[in-house]
């Protein structure tokens, strides 16, 4: 067995120093410390925990999963092993903590470390080593690191049976420790509050609590209930299937109306954002995905939207109009449409990354003179435009988050609707044809000028829609909301979603938009766990969560290889 | 198989539903109050919550007033009616749709109290109707739009403000610019946050009633480095002030790079809170000595008690001007839960959300680190009737930096103090 | 002859040419009132021209990053303004140790080249991780792909560095033996904006003879024009594609040490989004995948953003002109992309292949 280790030594070794690197990273940013008090489980198990051991189970599940010929016991001794070398660079980094911080206080010094690397605090080696000396601390802190190895081997060594079980056990407990502020809301808004309290306290999972679902979802895991009746809904017979899959729709829809009801009023909010870029996010497809006219500028006509609404509908000096909501609604719609054509114009003779740059321009320009003294008497300036009425439907304001996630429901589906007709329609081929090579769309005759516009137009409706029902939401709207972020997330969406693919848009909406609402305590690692996501997400799943069926097939058929060939060689 | 696990699954159910059952019993207090109560069993905590912008360019506004929350709760040994205080913290950015969202996250929890924030207007406004919809209070320590109280704009139930509003604060600047320095012609650049474009236009717009020129009002954006262009252009006509109520790194610049622009040698530069930042002086360079920053103006030996405690807790100074009020804010809702409390024999307590509101509205005389405090409506003359503005304009200074600040002393002397 | 032109006119031409007729002559109109009024003096204009000549160094710099990575992959690297912002960032705890220490004002020189090799070093070595986590996975899939890889890299490297050194702003310290002001032809022009500038074009040239004489710039150029070809001629394209990010990155962090000697504030960990920007908008002006291209880029932009807002739209009436300065710089590549799609220096092949 040694042997085969000395053998190995240099996977150990470098799966090791790679845990080692990454225990380092999350140190030095700070996220471990900052989450050392947020508990997921009772009050052993916080987050901080999960993001120190991330680096060790993950160099041993790898290590394991390299020496898989080997037998069961080599792979979890090399995994322990392996552990330990994780945590090498963190004992280093207290001793460094020790010698130029803590020992260094109170002196006179050219250079503190503390005041470059600002998260290098006492406390932090006190965490580290569990607050018991340098010395058994970091004996303790190897071996810590050795078991978490192991628990990365057992990822991969465990029976079938088991390692489903256990897994599925160890997402769910840290999982609702983790979420435990949204599922809290909708304990308490399905059941009661004390069945929250029996739950969790002060956002930590409650130990029994914890136990116990621990014990269920290991059981649901073990006894593969998801799988069995997923085999059972393959044997059905065709006419059986057709009639659930029609119950399944029907459900789907009884769930998505009664579905903010249940969630409670944050999380309704968080569903009605996602509903807002589900809907840029469809009109934001027709221009990229279909036309393949890469737009970085699309939260430009979000604002015509918003500020159409606001100016049109606002109650306070800069309000022009008494329309309400639902008459300005056509109004803004086609503002942006007008504004879609404008800013394509200039734009009809540009391709690629020229295109990129100039709507990214645009955005900002019109983010910018939506700021400037000089617009300022038309729509506020600085100030925004305030006092933008709810809509209101037979004399209901619509002024919770509940009742706008309908309206927004109503325009995503619209939006879904409009583009699933126009990827059928003519207009949509000729789309498609000239994302595919312009020169040769023109040649078949083609009006690329027509065809352009038109993508522009229609995907800026969309988004001048979800801006005007953004402002009529918020009652105020500041040129702040529309900076860039709003252009890179709606892109992100699709492309991440699968380009293309309506369903795409959804999930894409749903992790990009959702999650990061979901995971708001994360306060400025926020964007941090948003630029790893994006990257994680585009290196597993380069075509997209739910890539669009025909653009699946023509990857896979010849032609396509051999146009992909030759776009290789072209770059 | 399934079965059993059904077996399982419902065994559990029962079990945790006989847990639920067997909690406390129901106290006999009977809620009269016209928008609900909040009631905290025994061994429940007293629930409050902050919205603050704690990510962004803006995080030190929150942390500046997170701490001193904390430390106003500290003070009572995280103790209050006997029951533990709860604290939850929400980012609610310097952005409307990020005080919306922290809002409706805030309202969502029925056992939350009272909120103290939001740190920018912009979120305030946005976040105000769902935190009045659902009963709470809140106190903001660094809201500065003069609208949020004024009754008819967007001011809403429930809402109330510690800090002076930008209608003080920048008739101070332009006060003490024209009576005390002498100015006669000021320029003014903003930086399109709403906060230092309203500030600017109330600066000049007093600096003219007071009789002297503003040559020159503009506007940088967040983000810009080469100040030179507009400081060329403020240079042109040479004015004795220039005013520039904007934040770090663009306030920075601005100081650095006015020195190397022919005629602005005699222009007095002036800043306001958004630079009163122990960060600002050695960031921006010798150039800062001399020039003037208007804010937050507190003094005495509780504020000297307070800063030690922030030393001891976090050391160092707190990292903006609004911390006082934030510590005022947090004691007043405190004090409010406390008064309109009802605690039952078995130590339930009950909290009318109307009577805390109530109770907060007729305060008319509260003493705190930032002078006194009245929180009852008041005739703003043409601008119409305030509600919940509790500043009175005292807490309110100029200061001016010096060789001392450039060498990392802070906080700077006061050197003009309408409120004494 | 007539009735040719007739048959070829489009309308669309036909617009785009009266847009950019109107663009011009207001132009025109702006800087013939700005200068008729002559509220501001020829030392004012020439103060201006040469901040904002420094500042287009440091964006040329940048942009040469964008344009050399854009020849070779047809990407677009968006992390690059954040590559920038981490040598810039690393070395401004050095430069404010080398300041308490004295060694900055006893040995300038040796300081200066300490604190650019530190940022060099950073920044190089950051831009060929996010190449190889980020970027060389994804050869062959399609174009957006690693657009979005490159967003998330952005936003991983601020937020990384926000953690690492914190949120607060820095500044570096000032060199004494850079402050000062030369006098050229009877102007005043600070010493510190002819250094940067000098400084920044000796290492563009140097950059231009790497590409065009060195083997490994050949091999670079051979890589940019067909990847399979080069591969057959021996070259070892991953390796070729590592050294090109390597420049890039150590241009943006010589960059950031140069943008710290004549601006010295505003250090902190979102300090390379606008720059980078900039810059790409200045490799785009000069033709993107084009070398000189980046460097005329990079400097035009920093003069017309310095004397733009001022010479054109204050004599056009608007008011707070420099508010809008960032929106002007992009109608002016609007205007400018419309007149030659390609870019100034950009070929007619560019376009094809983009």
């Amino acid at each position: 067995m040694i042997k085969t280790l000395q053998e190995n030594f240099r996977i150990i070794l470098r799966y090791g120093l790679l845990g080692s690197v990454i225990a380092l990273y999350l140190t030095t940013i700070g996220i471990v410390e900052t989450f050392a008090q947020r508990n997921l489980v009772g009050t052993s198990v916080s987050l901080g925990h999960v993001f120190l051991v991330f680096g060790a189970v993950g160099a041993g599940f790898l290590v394991t999963r390299a020496m898989k010929e080997h037998s069961a016991s080599i792979a979890a001794a090399a995994s322990f092993i392996t552990g330990m070398i994780t945590s090498i660079l963190l004992i280093i980094l207290t001793l460094v903590i020790q010698v130029f911080v803590i020992q260094a206080a109170g002196q006179e010094r050219v250079f503190e470390l503390r005041s470059m690397f600002v998260n290098l605090s006492p406390s932090l080696v006190e965490f580290l080593t569990f607050g018991q000396g340098l010395v058994l601390g970091n004996l303790l802190f190897a071996l810590f690191s050795g078991l978490m190895g192991l628990i990365g081997s057992s990822f991969v060594l465990l029976p079938e049976n088991w390692r489903r079980a256990w897994i599925n056990s160890l997402i769910w407990v840290l999982g609702l420790g983790l979420f435990s502020e949204n599922v809290a809301q909708i304990v308490r808004e399905l059941f009661s509050s004390s069945l929250n309290k029996v739950l969790f306290t002060n956002k930590a999972l409650n130990p029994v609590a914890a136990i116990v679902i621990f014990v269920i979802t290991f059981a649901i895991g073990y006894f593969g209930i998801n799988k069995k009746t997923r085999a059972k809904w393959e044997q059905m017979p065709e006419s059986r299937r057709k009639r659930g899959r029609t119950v399944l729709i029907v459900l789907s829809v009884v769930f998505l109306l009664v579905l903010p009801w249940t969630v409670g009023l944050f999380l309704s909010q968080a569903l009605f954002i996602i509903g807002l870029y589900v809907m840029m996010g469809l009109g934001l497809n027709i221009v990229v995905g279909y036309a393949g006219l890469l737009d970085l500028g699309y939260v430009a006509f979000f604002a015509f939207g918003a500020y159409t609404m606001g100016i049109l509908t606002s109650t306070g000096p800069l309000g022009r109009s008494d329309l309400t909501f639902w008459t300005a609604l056509p109004f803004a719609v086609l503002v942006g449409v007008i504004w879609g054509l404008l800013l394509g114009f200039p734009v009809l003779r540009m391709r690629g990354d020229y295109l990129a740059i100039v709507t990214l321009g645009f955005g900002e320009i019109i983010r910018i003179l939506a700021l400037s003294n000089w617009l300022a008497p038309l729509e506020g300036g600085a100030q925004g435009v305030l006092h933008i009425p709810h809509p209101k439907i037979f004399g209901f304001a619509m002024d919770s988050p509940q009742s706008m996630y309908y309206l927004v429901v109503l325009g995503a589906v619209l939006a879904a609707f409009v583009t699933i007709r126009l990827r059928d329609s003519r207009l949509g081929r000729q789309w498609m044809a000239m994302r595919e090579d312009e020169d040769v769309a023109e040649a078949m005759g083609i009006n690329l000028v027509q065809t352009k516009l038109l993508a522009f137009a229609i995907g800026a409706a969309f988004s001048a829609m979800s801006g005007a029902i953004f402002a009529a939401r918020l009652g105020n709207i500041f040129p702040h909301s529309f900076n860039i972020l709003i252009s890179i997330n709606a892109l992100s969406l699709i492309i991440v979603g699968g380009m293309g693919s309506i369903p795409g848009v959804v999930v894409g909406a749903l992790i990009l938009v959702g999650l990061p609402e979901m995971l708001r305590e994360f306060a400025e690692y926020r964007l941090l766990m948003y630029g790893i996501l994006l990257i994680v997400m585009m290196l597993v799943k380069p075509e997209g969560f739910l890539p669009e069926a025909t653009r699946k097939r023509e990857l896979r058929s010849g032609k396509e290889q051999f146009s992909d060939q030759v776009a290789r060689s072209e770059s | 198989m399934s079965k059993r696990l059904f077996a399982v699954l419902s065994v559990l159910m029962v079990a945790g539903m006989i847990l639920t059952a067997c909690g406390p019993k129901a106290a006999t207090f009977e809620c009269t109050d016209a928008i609900g109560c909040v009631d905290i069993a025994p061994d429940e905590p007293i629930h409050i919550a902050y919205m603050l912008t704690i990510s962004g360019a803006t995080a030190f506004l929150g942390e500046d007033s997170s701490g001193a929350i904390e430390i106003a709760i500290d003070d009572r040994g995280g103790k209050l009616l006997g029951h533990d205080i709860l604290l939850t913290g929400e980012d609610s950015g310097c952005s409307a749709e990020g005080g919306q969202t922290a809002a409706t996250k805030v309202a969502a929890d029925p056992t939350i109290v009272g909120v103290i924030g939001t740190n920018c207007s912009s979120a305030a406004t946005a976040a105000l109707d769902t935190i009045s919809a659902a009963g709470l209070v809140m106190l903001s320590p660094s809201n500065t739009a003069p609208a949020l109280t004024i009754e008819g704009q967007t001011w809403k139930p429930g809402y109330y403000r510690i800090c002076h509003t930008d209608l003080f604060q920048g008739a101070v600047a332009a006060e003490f610019a024209y009576n005390e320095l002498g100015a006669r012609t000021a320029a003014t650049i903003h930086d399109g946050s709403p906060y230092a474009d309203q500030l600017q236009q109330v600066f000049a717009k007093r600096f003219i009633e007071l009789g002297g020129k503003v040559t020159f009002q503009g506007a940088v954006n967040v983000g810009d480095t080469d100040m030179r262009t507009i400081l060329t252009t403020v240079a042109s006509d040479s004015p004795d002030v220039l005013y520039f109520p904007i934040f770090e790194p663009e306030g920075d610049f601005i100081v650095a790079q006015s020195s190397e622009i022919a005629g602005l040698e005699n222009t007095t530069l002036m800043g306001a809170d958004g630079l009163l930042a122990d960060s600002f002086p050695e960031n921006a360079g010798p150039n800062v000595v001399g020039m003037y920053l208007s804010g937050p103006y507190v003094t005495g030996a509780a504020y000297d008690e307070f800063l030690a405690k922030w030393d001891a807790k976090f050391g160092g100074v707190p990292p903006s001007g609004f911390h006082a009020f934030a510590y005022d804010g947090t004691n007043i809702l405190l004090d409010a839960i406390e008064k309109v409390a009802v605690v039952d024999e078995d130590g339930t307590v009950h909290i009318g959300r109307q009577a805390l509101r109530d109770s907060i509205s007729a305060l008319g005389s509260y003493t705190g680190l930032t002078g006194k405090l009245d929180c009852t409506d008041k005739d703003f003359g043409e601008l119409g009737t305030s509600h919940g503005d509790c500043a009175t304009g005292g807490a309110l200074g100029v200061f001016q930096i010096t060789e001392a600040e450039l060498n990392g002393a802070w906080p700077p002397a006061a050197v003009y103090t309408p409120g004494e | 002859m007539l009735k040719r032109y007739i048959e070829r006119f489009s309308w669309v031409d036909f617009l785009l040419k009266l847009f950019q007729v109107l663009a011009l002559a207001a132009i025109v109109i702006g800087i013939f009132n700005t200068l008729s009024v002559a509220r501001y003096s020829s030392d004012q204009w020439v103060t201006l021209i040469f901040a904002g000549l420094a500042q287009g160094s440091i964006y040329a710099l940048i942009a040469l990053g964008y344009t050399l990575v854009y020849g070779i992959l047809l990407m677009i690297n968006f992390a690059h303004g954040d590559v920038y912002m981490a040598g810039a960032f690393t070395s401004v705890f050095l430069a404010d140790s080398f300041a308490l220490s004295g060694f900055l004002a006893s040995h300038p020189v040796l300081a200066i080249l300490i604190l650019l090799l530190v940022a060099v070093t950073v920044s190089m070595v950051l831009n060929v991780i996010v190449e190889r986590v980020a970027y060389r996975p994804l050869r062959g899939a399609p174009r957006l792909v690693p657009l979005i890889t490159a967003i998330g890299a952005s936003f991983t490297i601020e937020y990384t560095f926000r953690g690492l050194y914190g949120a607060e702003f820095h500044a570096y310290p000032t060199v004494p033996a850079l402050s000062g002001i030369i006098n050229i032809a009877g102007y005043e022009i600070p010493r510190v904006q002819i250094v940067v500038l000098v400084a920044a074009v000796v290492l563009m040239l140097g950059l231009y003879f790497f590409v065009e004489r060195t083997k490994i710039g050949k091999a670079m150029r051979a890589v940019s024009e067909d990847k399979e070809v080069a591969r057959l001629m021996g070259i070892n394209v991953d390796k070729v594609i590592m050294i090109t990010f390597a420049v890039g990155g150590a241009l943006a962090g010589a960059a950031g040490v140069f943008n710290g000697l004549f601006r010295p504030q505003g250090v902190f960990f979102f300090m390379g989004f606008i720059p980078g920007i900039k810059a790409f908008t200045a490799a785009v002006l000069g033709g993107i995948g084009n070398v000189p291209g980046a460097m005329v880029g990079g400097l035009f932009l920093g003069v017309f953003e310095a004397v733009g807002p001022n010479l054109i739209l204050e004599g056009l009436g608007i008011p707070a002109v420099n508010q809008l300065r960032d929106a002007f710089a992009f109608t002016l590549l609007v205007i400018i992309l419309i007149f030659r799609p390609q870019g100034i220096f950009g070929e007619r092949l560019a376009e094809k292949k983009a």
